[in-house]
């Protein structure tokens, strides 16, 4: 029996009178790869920042319902505390533009004022690097901005960054939708990788990319989770029609 | 931005300490520590968002405390000289008669006339920088250089006024056949007319270069002249940017203190001529608040920067809102 | 259609051209005018002695403006030390707020405020300060400028943050940063030489008005250090000296006058060379 780490009841969220998330109940497995898939406008990407509670960031935006971490109420903590478990990577890179690489990967404990000895802070520089691939492509320009990268790169380096903060889940928002098919192809080698550690939830459009690296979807259409299952049986044999029809291509 | 702070607090009973995977000592130690060290943030945060809120309410208590406080010290005026003072023809202060309309009127010739004079150059400057020549190092050096203009130091402009200014100007007056002074309105108007130029010219080349270059193309591809583009196309799509970077002129003019306190010549009476020495409504107050014994006196000053403040705020607003609208659609 | 016509309408367009281009060109005539003139008058005032002592009475001549360059230093910091925090707060306020009712009325005052003549801000100062002090003080002239320099920091500040991309911060918060510190460790850092721009601009505009200062700092021909009691200040004793009648005074203001100018336009030159060199990559 694989452990629960992210449960989500009767969950709705809201842009003010535009409902976007409608009523989802879903139970994510730890260490697992969760691909979140939909049509566009679907609230899979609303949903996503629901976890980490990113979402009540934009001015009108609400929530209700029940999202739990571990048995506790995510929305019954300190955002702060949330967004230190369970992090999350952008659609575009977005690496600070005025911080070296090194700096960028320890971000997350540079500008919260965690002070760690030069040998820790070293020691979490390469091993996320190493751990996202890039250790040996960036090893002697650290002190380099992380612009200076390409965006496959920075993308990597964005997942560094989520890494080194040394999350329970990881959360991803079309993370390759602006990368080029080599880049999108190592940042999906990684997702296996990761995956040993931690739990990856990863919202996006392409099925394909779905179908490729995820234990298990979800599919969202209209604000409603309408399947989710193992993917291969997602892909094989849904269970409902709305799926079928989107797998098959009957709609976009 | 989310910047309510009700929501969310923890009480440290709830700590979750299981915030990494790993049940290493100095991995629980480091978790902690960074929890401990969150909840000082999570303090400071909301102190921080109530400041900036704090910051907010203050600008506004700022401009109401500068309004309100100019309304109560020009009531005893108000009281004494009722709404005729406006219009009163005569400022005497020892015999207690005051009549703004000399101030009024100095205010209003040398900011207008100063204006006429701007309007060709400012309005060139901003079709050459915005549509003849938008790029390069000359049009960049004028540019630099038309912004400097704003830079100087109005009493700067008073000084180089007063003595390099004034003696032309007198020059001129005794050419003409009118009494030379050299001092006076259009003295002050040419000093103010070089000032506001760079206001109007910035604002106005922003406009121009805005201007959609399908609707130049589509006069060009009538075979329209340069100048006609500029003159059917640009000029009647940017002239409401335009006229509000006049009234940002005027706005400016109509404040201006120091520069027209050094050659406007500090005379209380009306104007005959745009040559004639005047005072301004800014002049006047400069010259005579630290002099001004007398209750009544004091009040009937700070009135006309009542007056002041009231007249450059609509004109800021409209112009304001004439470029919020120009710059949204 | 004629030729001809074709050819007038031509000619009228390179005429227009030409007019657009001397006047433009015509602006900038009055300052050159200005900045010979003040070099040309101002430089051979100033030497040593002209920096470091203070004011002769008329009639000997010598004499500096060291009481003015002392007196306009402590006011402007002073007024800095009042305006850039306050400033700064207030522009990121502005930027993190973009439609809360307050930021409206807050952005509004700020927009009032841009425009008050600085001789309405002196008898603003005078009530707030002087009379409650029972005297002229160089503290009151600071808080006058300071009103003065609000707006352009918040404005600078506000349009630079507006500029900067939501991902930035959405990264920041993305990592558990508390709000103050996205702003500050993130936001801030990557917006400085915007900000710094708005600031320094502010100090340029502040040093040299003098309205504000007639009634507050009042002026002192002697050495003053006291913020409590009245203080000269460069663009006060250039307006006294100007409007006196004695030359030996003339001198002294025209020397002040080249110090002011140059200060000015370093600072508006020394800016445009910052922000370009210190803007962040996006």
């Amino acid at each position: 029996m694989e452990s629960t780490i992210i449960k989500s009841r009767n969950f709705n969220a809201s842009f003010g009178a535009n409902h976007v998330v409608k009523n989802v109940n879903i139970d994510i497995p730890r260490n697992h790869v969760i691909a979140v898939m939909g049509p566009s406008g679907c609230g899979k990407t609303t949903y996503l920042r629901c976890i980490n509670r990113m979402h009540e960031l934009i001015p009108g935006a609400t929530c209700s319902g029940e999202m739990n971490l571990n048995d506790e109420n995510i929305y019954e903590m300190h955002p702060i505390f949330v967004r230190l478990k369970i992090g999350m990577v952008f659609q575009r890179p977005n690496p600070f533009p005025n911080l070296s690489i090194y700096d960028n990967v320890i971000a997350g404990y540079k500008l919260n004022g965690i002070k760690l000895p030069k040998a820790e802070r070293d020691r979490i520089v390469e091993h996320s690097l190493t751990r996202v691939a890039l250790w040996n492509e960036v090893k002697d320009s650290l002190t380099k901005k992380g612009s200076f990268l390409s965006g496959g790169q920075q993308q990597r380096l964005c997942i560094a960054r989520a890494v080194a903060m040394e999350p329970e889940v990881l959360l991803f928002d079309e993370p390759t939708s602006a990368l080029d098919p080599i880049s999108t192809s190592t940042v999906e080698e990684l997702f296996h990788e990761l995956k040993a550690n931690y739990t990856l939830i990863i919202v996006t459009h392409n099925m394909q990319q779905a179908a490729r690296v995820s234990d298990k979807t979800a599919f969202f259409y209209l604000g409603e989770l309408v399947e989710y299952d193992e993917t291969k049986i997602m892909f094989t044999n849904p269970k409902d029609n709305r799926t079928q029809n989107y797998i098959t291509g009957r709609f976009s | 931005m989310d910047t309510s702070v009700e929501n969310g607090m923890v009480t440290r009973s709830e700590l979750p300490l299981r915030v990494i995977n790993s049940n290493a000592p100095e991995a629980i130690a480091k978790a902690k520590g960074r929890v401990r060290r969150s909840f000082r943030q999570i303090r400071t945060e909301n102190v921080f968002k109530r400041t900036l809120i704090i910051m907010g309410i203050l600008m506004v208590i700022l401009v109401l405390g500068v309004f309100l406080t100019l309304v109560v010290q020009s009531l005893p005026s108000i009281k004494a000289l009722g709404p005729k003072y406006l219009w009163g023809r005569v400022w005497d202060p020892v015999q207690d008669v005051y009549g703004a309309w000399p101030f009024l009127l100095g205010t209003l010739l040398s900011s207008f006339l100063a204006l006429i004079i701007s309007i060709p150059f400012s309005i060139a400057v901003a079709v050459f920088l915005g549509e003849y020549y938008p790029k390069g190092w000359l049009p960049n050096l004028l540019k630099n250089t038309v912004e400097l203009i704003a830079a100087v130091p109005s009493v700067i402009y008073g000084f180089w006024g007063l003595a390099v200014l004034v003696p032309i100007v007198r020059n001129l007056e005794s050419h003409i056949g009118v009494e030379p002074v050299g001092v006076g309105i259009f003295s002050s108007s040419l000093i103010l007319a070089v000032m506001i130029i760079p206001y109007a010219a910035s604002l106005g080349r922003s406009m121009i270069s805005m201007v959609p270059s399908p609707l130049k193309e589509a006069a060009y591809g009538l075979g329209a002249t340069r100048w006609e583009v500029i003159r059917s196309v640009i000029l009647p799509y940017t002239k409401s940017g335009l006229f509000a970077g006049v009234l940002l002129s005027l706005g400016r003019a109509l404040g201006e203190t120091m520069a027209v306190t050094m050659v406007i010549g500090n005379t209380s009476i009306i104007p005959k001529s745009i040559f004639a020495p005047g005072n301004t409504m800014a002049s006047v107050i400069a010259n005579e608040f630290t002099e001004a014994d007398k209750a009544v006196y004091l009040s009937a000053l700070i009135e006309l920067g009542l007056v002041l403040f009231l007249v450059t705020v609509v004109i800021n607003m409209i112009g304001k809102r004439i470029i919020d609208r120009f710059t949204n659609e | 259609m004629e030729i001809g016509s074709v050819k007038y309408r031509i000619g009228k367009s390179y005429g227009a051209q030409i007019l657009t281009i001397v006047l433009a060109f015509a602006c900038v005539v009055p300052l050159i005018f200005i900045l010979i003139f003040i070099i040309k008058a101002g430089i051979t005032k100033i030497n040593w002695h002209f920096l470091v002592n203070v004011p002769k009475a008329v009639g000997e001549s010598g004499g500096g403006i060291a009481n003015a360059l002392v007196g306009s230093i402590i006011i402007i910091a002073c007024a800095s030390v009042i305006a850039v925090p306050i400033g700064i707060l207030t522009g990121i306020y502005l930027s993190e707020n973009r439609k809360s009712r307050l930021a409206y009325w807050a952005r509004l005052s700020v927009d009032i405020l841009q425009g008050v003549p600085s001789i309405v801000i002196g008898i603003i100062a005078y009530f707030w300060l002087v009379k409650p002090l029972g005297g002229f003080s160089a503290l009151s002239g600071s808080v006058a400028l300071a009103i003065m320099m609000l707006p352009i920091i918040v404005r600078s500040t506000e349009e630079t943050l507006k500029l900067l991309p939501d991902s930035l911060k959405e990264a920041a918060f993305a990592l558990g940063m508390p709000f103050h510190r996205v702003i500050f460790k993130v936001i801030v850092p990557v917006g400085v030489s915007g900000i710094l721009s708005g600031v320094m601009l502010s100090i340029a505009r502040i040093t040299g008005e003098t309205a504000p200062l007639l009634f507050t700092a009042f002026g002192n021909p002697y050495l003053s250090t006291n913020v409590t009691k009245p203080m000269q200040s460069l663009p006060l004793l250039i307006f006294n000296y100007a409007t006196s009648p004695y030359n030996d005074w003339h001198d002294l203001a025209w020397g002040a006058s080249l110090i002011l100018l140059m200060w000015v336009l370093f600072l508006n030159i020394f800016t445009k060379i910052l922000t370009r060199k210190w803007k962040v990559q996006l």
